[in-house]
């Protein structure tokens, strides 16, 4: 426990054995989405063969790729996670600043309703803002998802609120008040002042945001992309809920070299939807793993 | 000096201008500028909660209380009062199985899985090479968890590990327990990679908590004799008592709105639902009950969490308790040598007494 501490040699060992273990069922389902994807028909067929394909096959992706439309699909996704983000890192600063720095009469009920808003399932509201969107014409259109996020309603935004209501309280409250006595005002203070020094919780914030709205599935099919019709806007992760269906009318359409539905071509369309997330995780992941530590989402 | 003169002028005098600073310190112009600044920054927060929260909190509410069918005109609404309700309790083939399913299933598996996260986030915390390379392994769930991508891994078996042989445990499970509990365990069993999936925060969450600990609290348990389990007990858990209760709310609202939940497709579904007496109406009725029961099982953990005793608050109690005591005995005994001390100055009075002590007044 204290730092000086030295673990006896068993204790070490069964510390390093549990971790790996749980370590390798944590990342069990990855790799065998990995290893299935690059299978062949045949390999797949075998059961002598486990993990390792007899040989390395790219054509499930081509066709998974196909029958996903994954280019449009992709560029869909980053829209579609990437502007809502945009409006949850202006509106939640600008409430979180708000909440931090100022004391007005109905804070504590503030308060109250953004945590009650967090533990609400989204579905009592579902289907009034669905009438809602549907009278304002918005929905089936990207605007279903801006609207909300800029005013600080968006997908989990009270924890992002919350994430800057830290953030800032954390800001002397002497440097502002300098900033006043310079002449600066409320505004100016907290775009020079508050904001420079909130830079870790913009990140954070940024991250999880287009993280959580890129795998929302449930309202993005409801609000975006249609239940019964289909609005033309969709994400990857939508593609590959309906990934049987899409298969199917891509194989009957394209006459050629269009194998049936089988379980690589499925990983490997799996794979492809996480993909993207994936490789900005291995890129980004020191902001992502700190940023729990720094946010200080746990100092509540 | 005139001082007894002046004095009743100068108090009334001195209060009056107490109540007027009191006054203007209670809504000076500061904190009215403030305030008002505070509620500019707050607005896009009140109308979004107005229009996006209230609203359709509201109108949920009257939706559930009507039959609504969609004709080409609009919408035609006939009130049914709770119907609505009592149909989908009653008369619903899926609606109430799920919802039992769903109160077991989160019962049984919040607890599990943030007494797994504490575990891991203590194994972290230790002294062991590649900390780091964990933590982003068990990280890793958090970025690509999501609905298909779990529905896709369950279905292909990849949900649960091979090694771990599932079947026999869930035979073995369901031979001790009545059906109604062996099967939410067995199915958490058999998806336990998708449960562990659900913990990435979690671990987190409880690391950051692990590390904000003074070391020096170890370091003087351990000068007294204590062993790792009392460490656990009497300073790690008490002081991770803030994280556990987030960490469990946090865990119940991941598995509420997940769309793995059956209950969320279900509603889906009877939303856009062509049949006479489903739709809108019955689809807000549904999302309602569902709501209040995801808010019944917070509040049921959030208060066995905030109820339940830690060592500090136990020797606390202790401690009041011993102090009301000590207080109880020291008043009775102030009382008893007060009313010996009335009988001896009257006997005395009386001259009942002769001591050599004469002083009137000593006992």
């Amino acid at each position: 426990m204290g730092s000086k501490d030295r673990n006896g040699f068993a204790k070490n060992f069964a510390i390093y054995a549990l971790v790996i273990c749980i370590g390798f069922i944590y990342i069990y389902p990855l790799l065998y989405m990995i290893s299935s994807s690059f299978m062949t028909l045949d390999d797949l067929l075998d059961s002598s063969i486990k993990w390792l394909p007899s040989s390395v096959t790219f054509a499930n992706y081509a066709q998974a790729a196909k029958s996903m439309d994954f280019w449009k699909s992709f560029f869909q996704s980053i829209i579609i996670a990437g502007v809502p983000t945009v409006c949850n890192l202006v509106s939640c600063a600008l409430i979180g600043y708000g909440l931090a720095r100022f004391e007005f009469p109905g804070k504590k009920i503030v308060f109250g309703v953004i945590i009650l808003t967090f533990v609400l399932p989204s579905q009592i509201t579902m289907i009034p803002t669905y009438v809602l969107y549907s009278n304002l014409g918005i929905l089936g259109t990207i605007w279903s998802f801006i609207l909300p996020s800029m005013f600080g309603m968006g997908i989990n935004a009270p924890i992002f609120i919350l994430i800057f209501y830290q953030f800032f309280r954390q800001v002397p409250r002497a440097l502002i008040e300098a900033a006043h006595i310079d002449g600066a005002g409320y505004f100016a203070s907290f775009l020079r002042i508050a904001l420079p020094s909130a830079v870790p919780a913009f990140i954070t914030v940024a991250l999880f945001s287009f993280v959580w709205y890129w795998n929302e599935s449930y309202l993005t099919e409801m609000y975006v992309h249609g239940v019964l019709t289909d609005s033309g806007w969709t994400t990857l992760i939508i593609q590959l809920d309906n990934f049987a269906s899409n298969y199917s009318s891509y194989a009957t359409t394209a006459a050629s070299a269009a194998t049936s539905l089988n379980e690589a071509i499925k990983m490997s369309g799996t794979l492809l939807s996480v993909l993207p997330l994936l490789l900005m995780y291995f890129f980004l992941q020191r902001h992502f793993v700190e940023s729990i530590d720094k946010a200080g989402i746990t100092g509540e | 000096m005139e001082q007894p003169i002046l004095e009743p002028e100068m108090t009334k005098e001195y209060k009056k201008r107490l109540r007027e600073s009191r006054k203007r310190l209670r809504s000076g112009r500061l904190a009215k500028k403030e305030a008002y600044w505070g509620l500019v920054f707050i607005v896009p927060w009140i109308v979004g909660a107005l229009i996006f929260l209230a609203y359709p909190l509201l109108t949920s509410f009257w939706y559930a209380l009507n039959n609504i069918r969609i004709t080409p005109v609009g919408k035609n609404f006939t009130l049914v009062g709770y119907g609505n309700f009592t149909q989908i309790l009653l008369s619903d083939a899926e609606f109430p199985v799920q919802l039992v399913d769903y109160i077991l299933s989160t019962v049984i598996s919040v607890p599990i899985i943030v007494v797994f996260a504490m575990l891991i986030a203590m194994m972290l915390n230790q002294n062991i090479r590649g900390r780091g390379f964990f933590r982003l392994i068990f990280f890793l769930p958090v970025i690509i968890v999501s609905g298909p991508i779990l529905g896709m891994l369950t279905e292909q078996g990849a949900g649960s590990v091979s090694a771990v042989d599932t079947q026999a445990i869930a035979s073995a499970i369901s031979s001790v327990l009545p059906s109604i509990i062996a099967e939410p365990i067995s199915d958490i069993f058999a998806n336990l990679v998708t449960i562990l999936w659900y913990s990435g925060v979690q671990i987190l969450i409880f690391l950051s908590g692990l590390q904000k600990i003074d070391k020096s609290m170890y370091e003087a348990a351990k000068i007294d004799g204590g062993s790792g389990w009392e460490c656990f007990w009497k300073i790690t858990l008490p002081n991770l008592k803030s994280m556990t209760l987030l960490n469990t709310v946090y865990t119940i609202v991941l598995i509420s709105t997940n769309s793995q939940n059956p209950i969320i497709e279900l509603i889906k579904s009877s939303m856009f639902s062509g049949t006479k007496e489903k739709g809108y109406g019955y689809a807000s009725a549904m999302a309602w009950l569902y709501s209040v029961v995801a808010l019944l099982i917070v509040g049921l953990f959030a208060l066995i969490l905030t109820n339940r005793k830690d060592a500090y608050d136990r020797q606390a109690q202790k401690n009041r308790k011993l102090r009301r005591k000590e207080q109880k005995i020291k008043l009775k005994l102030e009382r008893r040598s007060e009313r010996n001390a009335a009988i001896i100055a009257k006997k005395r009075a009386q001259g009942k007494i002769t001591s050599h002590r004469t002083d009137s007044g000593g006992y």
